[in-house]
């Protein structure tokens, strides 16, 4: 009876997140009378159209946005892992004078939402000459994903048996390898976790790419996609499908990573 | 191969000192083992002549060299861990190979040295799997695999037995004996196991409170223990201590035991005199006599242990031969010869000059 209760609050929660997506696929392949008309209904073959794809695929800025928000976000991720896997080790496993002080600087990026510095940061990249370049987007997001990835993977690195890294030093390895080779393999569902969580906000954020970049050749696609929406005339089709397109990379990342990302949410939990 | 000598070491943390000044030497090609209960220091001496931990205070030589400023590795030490610490997501040849490739070594001298480990170790047809596939037994050969390719001047194992269950201990014990014999390294060896420490070492160290109790031969150590914690802590099960007065008569005696002379007289009133369980006999006869009610009598066979108590309390253990044992709420007289008596003086010290008198 209770776990009955507790599927039914699970399933009502799914169909809730699930709901607004579906309506955005199911309405990408209908006409534009259809969208208004009855948006609710699944397209059928009087309703069934394509027009939204190929007026995306017409324009001629979509695979420049798609690849725009593909090398931002790729590139923040790469950056992210690799000096926040590093940033971890060097907090976990060397006790310095400044350790304690610097994770509770980092601690305060997880509480301080980044937008707050928005202004600052708008400033900065104007005087580093950043300004509306995919760069300054990827610094930002940097910024953004690295507090919380040095917390996850500070966790797992605390778990790796210390009796590891001592083998590893009578071994004789440098310690940059002893990171590299030993450490980090290990670190990998932790690193598939924190990847899909600072993947994730970066390729749907919107505010960023809004204020730091103006030419459309510098936009990403959720950026991009507002394009479509006018003052007076949106053009839904377009926007729909744009949208259900960008949903796609996001879902196989998911895909790619879910059975890392499991082990890596129950790892700590569990043990 | 090489001696290792230690001075003054010292280790504290912060107001804590966990090895208070210890001076140690070992020899070239000499199996030591370290032993003591949990805290008293063993590991914390291993990690630091592997360079694990930093030394507060004192000298390590390994050789002629100081190495208390040195790498581990620059160090020639080969240490095997408890936990096997292999490294997971390589195979066995990896494991053992992967520290070699750091040192700037030639391939075919890298190959050499880890087919004659496998040969050594029976791994030959284990190279190419993961740890995980492998049984107890096996991950702990390969850890001491990892540590032979190295040809170390010194290996260090830290309690490598105690991950395994009871058979395959007693087995890798035989075998890292046949090891030390083969390739006549210095070796030191921690471990809380007596067993393992009697059987293996050529001398071993009993730690107590971060300092040595005594060093000695294992026999050395389990007939004549220098104080009373080596006497209590050496021997299963363990040394029977009785506290003894002054009795009437230029005597000694306790509230169970029978007065009997000594001579010379022990300085300082209270004493304490020790008898091992295999020395107690149930004949009343001998120059040292307690009487006690059997409580519990374990018959394993060969022998029975007896466990009995005083009239004040005290335990006592006797381990009896044969067929002949007592019964439980027997009241019985132990007795003992003068030379299986170990005397300790008040501070827990051996007294060895001293000479027991039978009663009468």
């Amino acid at each position: 009876m209770r776990r009955a209760g507790v599927h039914a609050v699970l399933i009502a929660y799914s169909l809730l997140a699930v709901a607004p997506i579906l309506l955005v696929v199911m309405n990408s392949f209908k006409a534009r009378n259809a969208i208004f008309g009855s948006p609710l209904a699944l397209p059928g073959p009087d309703s069934f159209s394509l027009i939204g794809y190929s007026k995306v695929f017409r324009s001629a800025h979509v695979f420049t946005w798609f690849a725009n928000s593909l090398i931002v976000t790729l590139g923040a991720m790469v950056l992210t892992l690799l000096f926040g896997a590093m940033a971890a080790w060097a907090l976990t496993e060397y006790r310095l004078r400044w350790t304690h002080a610097l994770a509770l600087y980092l601690s305060i990026g997880i509480m301080v939402p980044i937008r707050l510095g928005s202004i600052a940061i708008l400033t900065m990249m104007r005087a580093a000459g950043l300004n509306d370049t995919l760069t300054a987007l990827i610094l930002v997001y940097i910024a953004q994903g690295l507090p919380m990835a040095i917390f996850i993977l500070s966790e797992f690195i605390q778990q790796i048996p210390q009796d590891l890294r001592d083998a590893a030093r009578c071994d004789g390895v440098p310690e940059i390898r002893i990171f590299f080779e030993v450490v980090a393999p290990l670190l990998r569902p932790a690193l598939a976790t924190v990847a899909v969580f600072t993947i994730v906000p970066i390729w749907n954020d919107l505010w960023f790419p809004l204020i730091l970049t103006s030419s459309e050749s510098t936009h990403t696609i959720t950026l991009g996609v507002q394009q479509f929406l006018g003052q007076y005339i949106t053009d839904w089709n377009s926007v729909l499908a744009a949208l259900s397109m960008a949903i796609l990379p996001v879902v196989a990342i998911y895909v790619i990573f879910s059975r890392q990302l499991i082990s890596g949410l129950t790892a700590g939990a569990v043990k | 191969m090489a001696t290792l000598s230690i001075r003054g070491l010292t280790k504290s943390y912060g107001d804590a000192r966990i090895l208070k000044g210890l001076d140690l030497d070992i020899n070239d090609g000499e199996f030591l083992v370290l032993v003591g209960p949990s805290g008293c220091g063993k590991s914390t001496l291993l990690r630091m002549i592997a360079g694990l931990d930093s030394v507060t205070k004192g000298d390590i030589r390994i050789g002629e060299r100081r190495v208390n400023d040195l790498e581990p590795a620059a160090r020639r030490i080969a240490m095997v861990f408890q936990s096997y610490a292999l490294y997971p997501h390589m195979n066995v040849a990896k494991n053992m190979t992967f520290g070699l490739k750091f040192s700037g070594m030639a391939k075919p001298e890298i190959d050499r040295r880890v087919s004659e480990a496998a040969r050594m170790l029976r791994l030959e047809s284990l190279l190419d799997r993961r740890p995980r596939d492998l049984s107890g037994g096996q991950r702990q050969r390969v850890a001491i695999g990892r540590a032979i390719v190295r040809e170390p001047d010194v290996f260090l194992f830290d309690e490598p037995l105690s991950n395994l269950d009871a058979a395959l201990r007693v087995s890798t014990r035989v075998e890292i004996a046949k090891l030390h014999r083969l390739l006549k390294a210095t070796m030191i060896y921690v471990t809380h196991d007596q067993t393992e420490a009697m059987t293996l070492a050529d001398r071993i160290v009993v730690m107590n409170q971060g300092e040595i109790a005594q060093v000695g031969r294992p026999l050395d150590l389990y007939y004549a223990p220098a104080n009373l914690f080596v006497a209590s802590f050496i021997g299963s099960p363990a040394m029977n201590l009785f506290d003894i007065a002054p009795a009437p008569g230029a005597k000694f005696g306790g509230p169970s035991v029978e007065p009997f002379g000594l001579d010379p007289a022990p300085a300082g009133a209270a004493f304490k005199i020790g008898v091992r369980p295999e020395h107690l006999r149930l004949d009343a006869a001998g120059d040292f006599r307690v009487a006690a009610t059997v409580e519990l009598v374990e018959r394993l066979g060969e022998i029975s242990y007896a466990h009995a108590r005083t009239k004040d309390g005290k335990a006592v253990v006797a381990e009896l031969r044969g067929r002949d044992v007592p019964e439980i709420g027997d009241a019985v007289s132990f007795g003992a010869e003068a030379r299986d008596l170990h005397i300790f003086d008040a501070d827990g010290l051996r007294i060895d000059a001293a000479h027991v008198k039978p009663p009468g």
